[in-house]
């Protein structure tokens, strides 16, 4: 750990990001210039059949790398999704002469709709279900369209699908999908680093860490699973305007393998991946048109390279190219901003910051915890300690909501936060750690401090603007030592140095109460030392520390107050030095005589 | 993997809808039947699940390839049925062994999403390996008995489905035996309960996935052996059949071995009187409604208990 560097004087940096529009005017101007050659340029009808499978097929893709780069869950149906929109604009404008626009809408709202369905009856449970759920719904959907005649028209499709008035001629209308593959392409490169793309990464990373800092983990998989859906039944909207015939063949589980190959094959964390693998799958079976001939052996190999790419690729070829030439990209230097960490935690209870009354965990037969008290006054630092096995993580996990309370009532600053998720105790004040570091490990410690002082409820970010995230997280990563390593990957840290960003990540958020388990666990005594002066440099602006840890030297000096639990029971509890020389906590750790 | 076409039943089946107690009689017997076969690769999913904590998408391949390989011995080269099926079945175990290294282990040490989505490639390769080879024509693979069957009272018991039966039956046996008082059915256990105490008691985690892999490719290459005569030997019958085989897990509790028997065996009944009374080429929706049902209103199956990602 290096010397905090609270107190030495630092440039606020200089440059201050310009507007965001401004910056990306380049990918708008390059937009522009593409989306005009597309309207100019004369293509024969092979050319221009391809630009617009790849075009629109591409934005489909896009739907994916929100869903499985972003938020790293599956989608097996975005052949579905696609068909939904594909049908939509079809039957619409053929049989029932609806306007085009209203039936691409129509076909994106069935799609959201559709998607957030799946997604709210499945995402809370584990990827596996995910994946056989979409299959299956890409079955349903595959059935209805050959069976169900009177609408889908079966096998046959559906033909003569019209176009809107304002781009009748085939150019124009490949204009305008690029057009539409240029924005969509914008939004999805720019989500990530949104407040909802942070979200879905940190859900991505660790779900657990994501919960406990504050974000709806499910709302956040739902939103990124629909965005998903959405953009794959635009995806087909534009596809059936273009080609004038869809049939249920083009919208089978073999399609949704062909968009997840082309995911994987570019890059699946980034749109510009997306478009490499949607190109390159598109050229490729073109140019070995032979391969056709026999069936089945085109998506036996698709099946290989998803196995090869997997296994050899796991970044995709974007991502492959991206670390090859990160060695020659200067590291942008940080210059930690000279604001010291202000802490501020609420006050709205009285004297007692966290109230537990009662409380137990049963796991079937077992109590972990059975009915236990504990009262964290305001201010300072109370130690939660025992022997191995007596209940304190447990007692932790359930303080934070991730195990549910068998009995009993916590109250947190006046709030009764019992029956809260994680992500509403965090909204309420609560901060943590965990005693196996839970970083987002994909992110720079930057990116994870910042996601922390997003936590809803934090009074010290304002309106939540990215500036203002930035130097709260800068400010909490300078109080812990780290200020200017910033933009480092957390892989990059020792694991003390892991530990401290993690302490910042909670710091950042601002809350009313922290709670540390086992944070001297795997550090050494030089950083335990620092440890503990970080922990006092903390207490000093009247952050409440609620602190599990076997350190008895550090419990001893740090803590006003310990709690003591033995097989899941409170077997003492007051001030520090009381407790310890206390006859049953001596017996507890020492074995009776 | 999949497309969405029923699975034609070779024998004439009576389709109107009437409430006569012999037609359900009739129903049962073939759900319970067709739903022994779910229960078998339902077993295959259940027993990798809990050996390496992934779901393999490719279990439901296994079952068309061994259905192929009998194709292959006992009419493409006119072998004795008996011959054919050993070896169908030790090539079944072959496979097994070359899915666990080319798919699985190499993979071991990353993220489940990573895994999965190789099993998915492996089905899809070998699902359409098999039509580059034997083309889109569904293949016909006789009975194991010359009978047809029996008539009971009013019920006709076929002769390929009184046969699923009892093998599942033997099988469930066999693997409670196996499981509970055999050395090799503990160490196995072991592993898949906690494989670094399974490690410092000696025993060798790999050899002991690789056992579980070549198991479930058997166990799944049986279904698919046993059910090709009842249906068309196809590609497409490997993910149908993985799909219910699934949804049966789920039904039973994820990763419970009776929950996987009795959700295959609930749904194979489901869908058959789900055909009889409601409609043919739906069949293969009762089993996802059915598989959303149980996600929405009991997502840990009838005998599960954990359900969320653990902690």
């Amino acid at each position: 750990m290096s010397a905090p560097s609270q107190n030495m004087p630092m440039a606020v940096s200089a440059t201050r990001p310009k507007p965001l529009l401004l910056r990306h005017l380049p990918y708008f101007a390059g937009s522009a210039v593409i989306v005009a050659l597309a309207a100019t340029m004369q293509f024969d009808g092979y050319v221009h059949n391809i630009l617009m499978q790849a075009t629109t097929f591409a934005i489909a893709v896009f739907g994916l790398s929100v869903v499985l780069g972003l938020c790293g869950q599956i989608n097996l149906a975005q052949a579905a999704f696609f068909g939904v929109g594909a049908y939509a604009v079809g039957l619409g404008t053929s049989d029932y002469h609806l306007s085009y626009w209203l039936c691409l809408g129509g076909g994106c709202v069935i799609a959201l709709l559709a998607g957030a369905l799946l997604g709210m009856s499945t995402l809370r449970l584990g990827g596996h279900y995910l994946a056989m759920v979409t299959i299956s719904f890409q079955q349903i959907v595959t059935l209805v369209m050959i069976n169900t005649i009177w609408l889908t028209h079966g096998p046959d499709g559906v033909a003569r699908i019209g176009r809107p008035d304002l781009f009748q001629s085939s150019q124009s209308y490949l204009a305008f999908c690029v057009a539409m593959l240029a924005l969509v392409g914008y939004v999805v490169w720019h989500l990530a680093d949104t407040r909802l793309g942070r979200a879905m990464r940190a859900v991505r990373d660790n779900e657990l860490a994501a919960g406990v800092v504050g974000i709806d983990v499910f709302r956040t998989k739902v939103f990124a699973f629909a965005l998903s859906a959405v953009l794959g039944g635009l995806a087909g909207g534009l596809f059936a305007g273009g080609f004038a015939y869809v049939s249920p063949d083009q919208f089978s589980f073999a399609e949704s393998v062909v968009f997840l190959t082309m995911s994987l094959l570019g890059g699946v964390a980034s749109p510009i991946g997306s478009a490499i693998g949607t190109g390159l799958l598109i050229l490729i079976p073109e140019w070995l048109r032979f391969l056709k001939s026999v069936p089945g052996l085109y998506l036996a190999i698709y099946g290989l390279s998803v196995i090869l790419i997997v296994r050899y690729m796991p970044d995709g070829i974007w991502g492959f190219f991206r670390i090859a030439t990160e060695r020659w990209q200067a590291k942008a230097k940080v210059h930690a901003a000279g604001l010291a960490l202000q802490l501020t935690p609420a006050t709205i209870g009285g004297d007692i910051v966290l109230a537990v009354k009662g409380l137990a965990k049963h796991f079937g037969g077992l109590k972990a915890v059975d009915n236990v008290d504990i009262e964290v006054r305001r201010g300072g630092v109370h130690a939660l300690i025992g022997p191995n096995g007596s209940g304190k993580t447990t007692t932790l996990n359930v303080l934070s909501g991730l195990y549910k309370a068998t009995a009993g009532r916590v109250t947190l600053d006046g709030t009764d936060i019992t029956e809260m998720p994680p992500h509403q105790r965090a909204a309420a004040g609560l901060g943590r750690t965990f005693q196996n570091i839970r970083l987002f490990r994909s992110m720079t410690a930057l990116e994870n401090v910042v996601i922390g002082a997003e936590r809803p409820g934090n009074t010290l970010i304002g309106a939540g603007g990215d500036d203002a995230l930035v130097k709260r997280a800068m400010s909490a990563l300078a109080f812990v030592g780290l200020g200017g390593r910033a933009n480092e990957l957390i892989s990059s840290f020792s694991y003390g140095h892991q530990r401290l960003i993690e302490i910042a990540r909670a710091l950042a958020a601002n809350p009313t109460l922290l709670l540390l388990d086992e944070p001297a666990a795997g550090l050494n005594s030089s950083e335990k030392v620092e440890l503990h002066a970080l922990l006092k440099r903390i207490a000093a602006q009247g952050l409440t520390i609620l602190i599990i840890d076997h350190d008895m030297t550090l419990v001893s000096e740090a803590a006003q107050h310990i709690t003591v639990l033995n097989f899941g029971r409170r077997i003492a509890d007051g001030e520090s030095l009381a407790v310890l020389r206390h006859p049953d906590v001596v017996s507890a750790y020492l074995g009776t005589e | 993997m999949a497309c969405g076409k029923a699975i034609n039943n070779r024998r004439p089946k009576i389709l109107l809808p009437g409430i006569s107690m012999d037609l359900a009689l009739q129903l049962l017997f073939t759900g319970i039947g067709i739903g022994a076969v779910y229960a078998l690769v339902a077993l295959g999913f259940v027993l990798i699940f809990r050996a390496t904590n992934v779901v393999n998408f490719a279990q439901g391949e296994f079952s068309m390839v061994a259905a192929y390989l009998m194709v292959v011995f006992a009419v493409d080269l006119g072998w004795p049925y008996w011959l054919s099926f050993l070896l169908a079945l030790a090539g079944m175990a072959l496979l097994g062994a070359i899915f666990n290294l080319g798919v699985y282990y190499p993979l071991r040490h990353r993220s489940f999403l990573p895994v999965i989505i190789a099993t998915i490639g492996a089905s899809i390769l070998l699902s359409n390996s098999v039509l580059a080879i034997y083309g889109p024509q569904p293949q016909v693979l006789e009975g194991w008995f010359e009978t047809p069957g029996i008539q009971l009272g009013p019920v006709y018991l076929d002769s390929q489905y009184l046969l699923i039966i009892a093998v599942t039956i033997v099988l469930v046996i066999f693997n409670y035996w196996f499981f509970e008082h055999t050395m090799l059915g503990k160490k196995l256990q072991a592993t898949s309960q906690d494989k670094e105490m399974a490690s410092l008691l000696g025993i060798s985690v790999s050899t002991m996935i690789m056992i579980t892999f070549i198991y479930s490719a058997v166990l799944g290459g049986l279904a698919g052996i046993l059910v090709a005569p009842v249906l068309f030997v196809s590609i497409q019958m490997g993910s149908t059949i993985a799909l219910k085989a699934f949804a049966a897990t789920i039904i039973g509790g994820f990763g419970d071995v009776t929950g996987a028997i009795i959700g295959g065996l609930a749904l194979g009944i489901i869908e058959t009187f789900g055909a009889a009374y409601i409609s043919v080429p739906y069949k293969d929706g009762f089993a996802f409604l059915v598989l959303v049902a149980f996600l929405v209103f009991r997502p840990q199956g009838i005998f599960g208990e954990r359900v969320a990602e653990k902690a």
